[in-house]
């Protein structure tokens, strides 16, 4: 359709496509580089804000962060909450997987002894409007917390539940058994590192300072 | 939502000027027609995925209007300016390409600055590069016209959208919670009709408010042809 000869036209028809293309990714770069780390700091800060809510008597001010190697031998950041009396009160770890639609981010709350799921919440989501993406409610998340941690937590379809199962949201089972995998996971990966961290005790603690977030 | 564009096919150059001396329509023609004569969602239904999905509130309708009115300037500007270099095949890439970067711009700046309001838009934020509400802006005004009548054509577009938004939030947040901008207006006693918020709401209150604007323009139509 073209009169122009094909030789040598490619970059005489695509100069600006290509131009612009460098541009906005220079542009982006930069916005990315600006806002970054705020973005990762908003991050942080919801991490904190849902400690004391998914671990009784918990004070966020006293929580300290611990990089743990995790079964699957990668380091992974861990929450040691620690109440007002500088107690021990329960373990926060973050755990990710692929849900329905996109990747979710979990916290998951750990009673002191490691033997009890306290609660979870879900950071980021980004499942079915009006389906997938009611795992963000209490009605659902709050099915995990007082479920043990020594098995996996199994999901049914409808009630009643007896032992470690959770009913699946309706319509939604593949957004629940993804929940119920991702924290499945996220304990079987970090229960034992953090168990053998707590044994060591106040050697290891002594070794991380508080102020190190950062260092990555 | 799907990318309606008219196929590339048509031979008129991209870089062929469409200014007011030509016909064309002027700045302030282009402003005016977006808020209400040509509104983006009353009269030409374009955008639907915002309005149908985020008109819960008006919190975050307010703030998709503003996210997608800033897109919408940004890349109208740009592909104003550079419409005398456009190759007419390759326009619909240079306009995706444009828009896409000012998307990625709002999504990061919001998950920046309002962090709580970009997790409740969550997707709908990047779905603003499918808009046809955009790319059809570009199609039609900015890459014919000067940067001034691309712009004002890109804030009455703007205006005219929130307008849509906003009035359709209004008429859901007020039904469905009994609040506007989460303070509360109607009285304690007001049974919050839970549908409004969910998706068939947004449908109903969509469906009703453009019957509304087409018999609003029905009457006008009759009462212009009566007195002349």
């Amino acid at each position: 359709m073209s009169e122009e000869p094909k030789q040598g036209g490619y970059i005489s028809q695509a100069w600006l496509v290509i131009l612009l293309a460098l541009l906005y990714g220079g542009a982006l770069a930069g916005v990315q580089t600006t806002l970054g780390p705020i973005i990762e700091e908003n991050k942080k800060n919801e991490t904190y804000s849902v400690i004391p809510e998914l671990i009784e008597g918990a004070v966020k001010e006293n929580t300290e962060e611990i990089d743990v190697v995790g079964e699957n031998g990668k380091r992974q950041r861990v929450y040691k909450a620690l109440g007002e009396d500088k107690q021990l009160k329960g373990w926060l770890l973050a755990a990710s997987g692929q849900g329905f639609a996109d990747k979710i981010d979990v916290l998951v709350g750990l009673n002191a002894d490691l033997s009890t799921i306290t609660g979870i919440y879900v950071l980021d989501q980004k499942e079915t409007p009006g389906l997938g993406n009611f795992i963000i409610d209490p009605p659902f998340r709050d099915q995990f917390a007082g479920k043990s941690c020594l098995e996996p937590v199994q999901v049914v379809k409808a009630g009643p539940v007896d032992g470690n199962q959770i009913v699946a949201l309706s319509g939604a089972t593949i957004s629940s058994e993804s929940v119920a995998t991702i924290v499945n996971k996220g304990i079987a990966n970090l229960r034992g590192p953090i168990d053998k961290l707590a044994a060591e005790g106040p050697s290891e603690e002594a070794n991380t300072p508080p102020e190190d977030p950062a260092k990555k | 939502m799907a990318e309606d564009t008219k196929p590339t096919a048509d031979p008129e150059p991209a870089a062929e000027d469409l200014s007011p001396a030509d016909g064309g329509p002027t700045a302030a023609e282009r402003f005016i027609n977006g808020i209400l004569p040509e509104n983006p969602v009353y009269r030409q239904l374009l955008g639907m995925c915002p309005v149908l999905a985020v008109t819960g509130g008006m919190k975050s309708a307010v703030t998709m209007a503003a996210a997608t009115g800033f897109v919408l300037i940004c890349s109208n500007v740009i592909v104003s300016l550079i419409r005398g270099l456009l190759k007419p095949h390759l326009r619909i890439l240079v306009f995706t390409l444009t828009i896409a970067t000012f998307v990625t711009i709002a999504d990061r700046t919001l998950a920046a600055f309002l962090y709580q309001m970009s997790k409740t838009l969550g997707p709908y934020v990047p779905l603003i590069i499918v808009n046809c509400l955009i790319i059809s802006r570009c199609e039609i005004c900015a890459s014919k016209q000067s940067v001034g009548v691309a712009f004002f054509d890109a804030l009455g577009m703007a205006l005219g959208f929130l307008l849509a938004l906003s009035s359709l939030a209004t008429v859901r947040e007020l039904l469905g919670s009994g609040t506007w901008f989460d303070m509360t207006v109607l009285p304690a006693g007001w049974p919050d009709w839970g549908v409004m918020i969910l998706p068939p709401g947004a449908f109903l209150t969509l469906g009703l408010l453009l019957g509304l604007c087409e018999w609003v323009g029905q009457i006008r139509e009759a009462r212009a042809k009566r007195s002349s």
